[in-house]
């Protein structure tokens, strides 16, 4: 392995350096059918699933295909999706917001070859390459972290929870059958990169022991007012050790006023939580972001600890698979998740998924908790 | 044969979805052998690694990297994650593994020749692995050497005229729907909005100088395809004034059942014949639609703009002639304080190319002056709001006070006046009290 320069000269680290260029301009990329009619649509149909056409004022159509991917993806993969651009669509193609692949066509003919071709791709293991769907009324892709491929903090896996989640739901990737779009998302700790606290299905990882605490090397490593300030209940203070007759700088936990988030972690390396046992995940449901019908709102909490199970996850995609058989059979047409739970109420949600109600589901941070009590007499046996 | 032995995420192969684990493996394979004859810049067994490492984490239930990682490129605060394996000896080809967060295209349409040449040159100085994308919307290059940091800059800015994204306490990559490239509810140019804040704010995005991230979204309609509302800090969502426009003779069609409502996306259930009094008239929440006669009528003056009828029968109704967008403000993740959505800040300003945004960019400019001087270490705007009220961020935006910023007012009488606004001053003397209230 030689090295070899891009041209960058460390000598002189600062000269030819460009910096402050931002990203292109959208426009370099557009293909020819959208940069003509772009503002300039008059209405969409969803042909079948993972297949859309959009109609111009000018007359103009392109069709749309939709297909899955595990966004974790390979410049293999990459090149392999340049190959299919290159040979259907001009070298266009695009990704969405929930990171599936788009590939666009002018022609219905076209667009049912292209359909067809990808739905053939498939990896050595027998897993779809790009499996076109994720359109109308069903179960998208899901937004994800990174687990741990990637990062510090994680109380479990996201591409694993992910792709066991999605071969559970998969024939609804495929369908437009349900009362509406089901958007599942995942986050491997409460810092909830992503979308979890506002999808109709949410995987949280969670940890449930208090973090340890590295004294000897903690006051090197931490600023130690920063690790006292993270944490949202106030269960850190500044504190002094004696170890081996040699007196340290540190922090104490109150453990008993710990609720585990990892921010004093993500803050202070030197006090780390993971844990095999501990760690696991816990499900919301209910949330969204559109303001269609209703406003947007929060997931909730409704399972509070689902042991990981890597590296398939069965007891959470079983139960992620039995709130949406529910849902599929008690919400009306255009009835979100989080609509029909709170129609039905709270109380009948648990019932119809058979979800066990505990204690940990009832808020119990700050103020605002009182808020989500039940100030009323209406409630259903 | 493969480096590591990986027997659980070999589970993870089977099944229809797409696998992270196969697709790992043939990026393994294709650099074992390869076929271009690259001098690879970081080892040719990083992928192996990082399933061996991962397969490690399968195993023990708990991450093997190392805590946060401090690196970057000369002239940024920001832009690459580091990130170091914590069992350096056993996965030498991830004892380094930092992310470069690379600035998208606003909409993510792409040609392949920029995807190949980003492909080119990532196969030579990194893993080959990649997530396209990350939630914030940059193209994340995962797994590299700190070595090629600059190599890859210079490069990427040099040969691909793209620059890198942004992390840390600063302006993040900005991120747009679609918008006007392919949907017909766009109510103003998303992609150029995204592009133009994105451009004129690239000192922000490069060189931390905030409190803590701040970020910016934008989405079309009140659909929210980008998530504006519950995913950034400073969120716009388009929006107009005035009618939603009615096709009379496509609304016929969609009740003669010649058009599927809704764009055919509930096609595969067995929900019956279209009917606009229960899908359309029944549901709108402000129940301002009326169809009789054959004629659908609004109350446009009562209508939310929720979207739901124009979801619904798309080629019979769209928005309003006088669009804009409205901005939100504070969404957030639970940590510290609580998860927020963006609380409306303007109910409707206009998307004036022509100046060049200057509006959006006053309000913008208000709110971090702000923020910038008031903010805690590590205080989100969204709590900011919360600690010192949501007036101080109105009159920081230098907006109106307006209805249309609360779901409802206060129902605590604890109301803060200000000194001057109050008749004869907060100046008084208790003698002057006794003299008319005997002790």
């Amino acid at each position: 392995m030689a090295f070899i320069s891009s041209g960058y000269n460390p000598e002189k680290p600062m000269e030819g350096r460009i910096t402050d260029i931002g990203p292109q301009h959208f426009d370099k990329f557009l293909p020819p059918v959208i940069k003509n009619n772009f503002g300039k649509w008059l209405y969409h149909e969803i042909l079948e699933p993972g297949l859309l056409v959009h109609v111009a004022e000018s007359g103009d159509k392109v069709y749309t295909i939709r297909c899955g991917a595990a966004r974790l993806m390979s410049v293999t993969l990459i090149r392999e999706v340049c190959d299919i651009a290159d040979k259907y669509c001009g070298g266009h193609l695009r990704f969405t917001t929930r990171n599936n692949i788009e590939f666009m066509v002018e022609t219905e003919e076209d667009a049912k070859a292209l359909k067809k071709h990808l739905n053939d791709q498939k990896f050595d293991g027998g897993s779809y390459k790009f499996p076109v769907g994720g359109t109308g009324a069903g179960v998208t892709n899901i937004v994800h972290t990174q687990g741990w491929v990637h990062c510090h903090t994680p109380a479990t896996d996201a591409s694993g929870t992910v792709k066991a989640t999605m071969d559970e739901v998969f024939e609804e990737f495929t369908h437009m059958r349900l009362p509406a779009p089901v958007r599942i998302s995942m986050a491997c700790c409460l810092n909830m990169c992503g979308a979890v606290h506002c999808s109709d299905i949410s995987i949280l990882g969670i940890h449930r022991k208090p973090p340890m605490i590295d004294h000897e090397y903690l006051d090197n490593l931490c600023e130690i007012p920063l690790a006292v300030a993270a944490c949202p209940t106030g269960a850190i203070r500044p504190s002094k050790v004696e170890i081996d007759g040699k007196s340290f700088k540190t922090v104490a936990v109150k453990e008993e006023r710990c609720m585990f988030c990892g921010n004093c972690y993500t803050m202070c390396p030197s006090m780390p939580l993971s844990d095999k046992e501990g760690d696991g995940i816990a499900l919301m449901v209910g949330g969204k972001i559109s303001n269609r019908i209703s406003k947007p709102a929060f997931s909730k909490v409704v399972v509070p600890f689902i042991p990981n199970e890597p590296p398939r996850w069965p007891t959470m995609t079983k139960t992620i698979r039995k709130i949406l058989d529910a849902y599929a059979k008690g919400a009306n047409k255009y009835e979100r998740l989080g609509d029909w739970a709170t129609r039905i109420g709270w109380e009948r949600f648990f019932e119809v998924c058979e979800l066990p109600f505990t204690e940990h589901l009832i808020d119990d941070f700050r103020d605002p908790a009182y808020y989500t009590w039940r100030q009323t007499s209406q409630f259903k046996w | 044969m493969a480096k590591h032995k990986t027997p659980l995420l070999d589970q993870l192969e089977s099944g229809p979805w797409p696998s992270f684990v196969s697709d790992v493996k043939q990026e393994a394979e294709a650099r074992a052998k390869n076929e271009k004859g690259l001098d690879y810049q970081i080892p040719v067994d990083c992928p192996e690694d990082l399933l061996g490492v991962l397969e490690l984490s399968y195993e023990d239930g708990e991450t093997h990297w190392k805590h946060g990682g401090i690196v970057g490129v000369f002239g940024y605060g920001g832009g690459v994650i580091g990130r170091y394996c914590d069992q350096p000896e056993k996965f030498p080809g991830v004892a380094h593994f930092h992310t470069m967060r690379v600035a998208q295209p606003a909409g993510k349409w792409y040609t392949t020749k920029f995807l190949r040449d980003v492909c080119d040159l990532w196969d030579l100085r990194g893993s080959g692995l990649t997530n396209m994308h990350g939630s914030t919307g940059d193209i994340v290059l995962l797994g590299t050497t700190t070595p090629q940091l600059e190599e890859i800059f210079f490069e990427l800015t040099h040969n691909l005229d793209n620059d890198l994204g942004g992390s840390g306490s600063n302006l993040r990559t900005p991120a747009a729907c679609m918008g006007m490239s392919r949907c017909e509810y766009a109510c103003y140019n998303t992609q150029e909005l995204c592009y133009n804040l994105t451009q004129e704010y690239q000192d922000e995005l490069h060189r931390p100088a905030f409190p803590y991230k701040f970020k910016f979204k934008f989405d079309g309609c009140p659909n929210g395809c980008v998530a504006a509302i519950a995913r950034s800090d400073l969120g716009f969502l388009g929006t107009w004034k005035g009618a939603i426009q009615i096709d009379q003779e496509a609304v016929a069609a969609y009740v003669g059942g010649e058009i599927a409502p809704n764009a055919g996306a509930h096609a595969d259930g067995d929900w019956g014949a279209f009917d606009i009094q229960k899908e359309v008239v029944d549901i709108c929440p402000s129940q301002c639609i009326s169809y009789e006669d054959g004629k659908l009528k609004i109350d446009n003056s009562e209508c939310v703009r929720c979207m739901h009828c124009i979801n619904t029968m798309p080629r019979a109704l769209r928005p309003g002639v006088e669009r804009g967008t409205s901005i939100f403000c504070g969404a957030k993740a639970p940590i510290l304080d609580g998860p927020q959505m963006g609380s409306l800040l303007v109910p409707f300003v206009e998307v004036n190319a022509d100046d060049d945004y200057q509006a959006i960019k006053d309000i913008i400019e208000g709110v971090w002056d702000w923020w910038m001087e008031e903010g805690k270490n590590r205080e989100r705007v969204g709590e900011t709001m919360k600690r010192l009220g949501f007036g101080a961020l109105v009159r920081a935006a230098g907006v109106p006070f307006d209805p249309r910023q609360v779901q409802e007012p206060r129902h605590n009488p604890y109301i803060f006046w200000k000194a001057d606004d109050v008749e004869g001053g907060w100046d008084r003397d208790i003698n002057d009290y006794r003299e008319r209230h005997q002790r």
